[in-house]
């Protein structure tokens, strides 16, 4: 399993895609945001939690397809299913390495993305730990979407109207989350249901998305 | 027909969608249906010539 | 009828030889209904001191928001007997009542909207229920084009059913996390089994016949389209067969 992951990112390494697509395009919504509404930065520092929770989000989508699609084109997803590990370990183990290569660098940048949009000091530890707490959850919902499109010829679209609204939950808390950080209001109630939400979905949905990805060997 | 005062435009308006939205729907359905029915019976009556 | 036997209409033909029998029946008493309903309501009812005629369009929009979220739930029971017992009857009926569903749910948002622009003064609000909602149709969006996407009848029962089993899981978990994000301007309710709650009787029996209606519609459409997707699916092992041969 381990061999696995490391092979998994020394392939996001080497392709780039991984660290650096979704960052530049994490920094390219945020640069873009203020074109949109404005300079303000009373606005901006007030709608920066939500921002930076939209464009974690969509960065996490961008990637979703290439998390089974290159095994699947090279067949190496078919020795993978035959080997002896059991195929919820192969997908823990996928949503781990998307994980680490774009939600992981994207907690880490987050910080430097808040200096831009204005958000005030006291929101930068809530919204780190949020979306520390949320982003493997996405992870986790990413990989059984694209578990469910891997087969199809155009699946990224697909892939977006599947998925997006399994993100609805976590997006919900965690950028309640950020948002009541940023007002100095307390966090307690969404960083729990955060929490139980990424704990949820890492034991179970693994099950269903192994469940897919054997329908899709089949 | 009843005088639904000021709010006539909304509750004919909210009837009107809703009756046209269902109807748009069985008669989609009917059609479609009758469509497969029909190229079914097409495509068995072909089998049974070959088979 | 036993419990055992509801499975022998697990036989697509068999399945297709008693709706033949019933279809027109449910077909009759649904539009029957519908007609009373709507126009016991439309015409007969007084109106509300509060909410003037708007009140009438609660005689579509409670049905439909009713019949958005059960369809969602039949189409959860039947992906589940598909999983378990692999009647492909069942995985088609799923298939059938989705489109049924989505529009169902877009009545409901559409009505709503129309009769929260003079009640609430505003066409849309991110209220919980309006939220939900949205996201309910989201969901069955997402449901109907992976059944299109796919092309192998199987393997999209499979997928759709086990898409099916998960976005009940987050459409609940959506449905808290919307009533948690924001208080809403939507009054609860209409009908409960506490009476207390409920709308005046006058309003409330030509509700239950617009209900049935309906019901009665739907289950008649579902047959309808079940009917259609064994048929199609028929066709496509026919011609896959005259393909190999």
């Amino acid at each position: 399993m381990i061999a696995l992951l490391t092979r998994d990112l020394k392939l996001a390494m080497r392709a780039g895609g991984g660290f650096g697509l979704g960052l530049a395009f994490f920094l390219i919504v945020v640069t873009l945001v203020p074109f949109g509404v404005g300079p303000q930065s009373g606005l901006l520092s007030k709608i920066a939690p939500g921002i930076l929770w939209l464009g974690a989000l969509l960065a996490c989508l961008l990637s979703l397809d290439r998390i089974f699609a290159l095994d699947w084109e090279d067949g190496s997803l078919d020795l993978l299913a035959t080997s002896p590990l059991p195929m919820e370990g192969i997908v823990t183990v996928k949503a781990l390495a998307h994980w680490l290569t774009t939600g992981l660098p994207l907690v880490l940048a987050a910080p430097l993305f808040g200096l831009l949009l204005s958000l005030p000091p006291t929101g930068y530890a809530p919204l780190v730990l949020s979306l520390l707490l949320g982003t493997p959850a996405l992870s986790v919902i990413g990989t059984f979407g694209a578990a469910l499109t891997v087969g199809l010829k155009r699946g990224g679209l697909l892939l977006s109207l599947l998925v997006l609204p399994l993100y609805v939950p976590t997006l919900i808390f965690g950028a309640e989350m950020a948002r009541r950080g940023v007002e100095g209001q307390d966090t307690t109630t969404p960083l729990l249901m955060l929490a139980g939400i990424t704990c949820g979905t890492i034991a179970l949905l693994p099950f269903a998305s192994a469940a897919v990805l054997k329908v899709n060997l089949r | 027909m009843p005088d639904l005062g000021k709010y006539a435009e909304a509750v004919l308006s909210s009837y009107a969608v809703s009756l046209a939205l269902l109807i748009v729907l069985v008669w989609l359905s009917l059609r479609r249906s009758a469509k497969v029915a029909k190229q079914l019976e097409d495509v068995e009556q072909k089998a049974r010539k070959n088979g | 009828m036993s419990l055992n036997s509801l499975w022998q209409y697990a036989n697509p033909k068999k399945f297709i030889q008693t709706t033949e029998k019933v279809l027109p029946l449910f077909s009759v008493l649904a539009v029957v209904c519908l007609v009373v309903g709507l126009v016991w309501g439309f015409f007969f009812t007084p109106d509300d001191y509060r909410q003037g005629s708007t009140v009438k369009i609660i005689y579509l929009h409670v049905p439909s928001a009713l019949m958005a979220i059960n369809v969602w739930l039949m189409m959860l029971v039947t992906s589940l007997i598909w999983i378990v017992r692999r009647h492909h009857v069942s995985a088609l009926a799923a298939r059938a009542a989705a489109p049924i569903g989505a529009v169902m749910t877009v009545i409901a948002l559409a009505t709503g909207a129309i009769w929260g622009q003079p009640m609430w003064g505003t066409w849309w609000a991110w209220d919980p229920r309006l939220t939900s909602f949205l996201i309910l149709f989201l969901f069955y969006l997402g449901y109907i084009a992976l059944w299109e996407a796919i092309e192998n009848d199987d393997t999209a029962a499979d997928l759709t059913s086990i898409l099916c089993l998960v976005g009940s899981v987050f459409a609940l978990l959506s449905r808290y996390a919307v009533n948690f994000w924001n208080q809403g301007l939507h009054q609860g309710a209409s009908l409960s089994l506490d009476k207390e709650e409920n709308v005046a009787d006058v309003f409330y029996f030509p509700l239950l016949v617009c209900i049935a209606g309906f019901v009665l519609l739907f289950v008649a459409l579902v047959l309808l389209r079940t009917r259609t997707e064994i048929r199609a699916r028929r066709m496509r092992a026919l011609l896959a067969r005259e393909r190999m041969g």
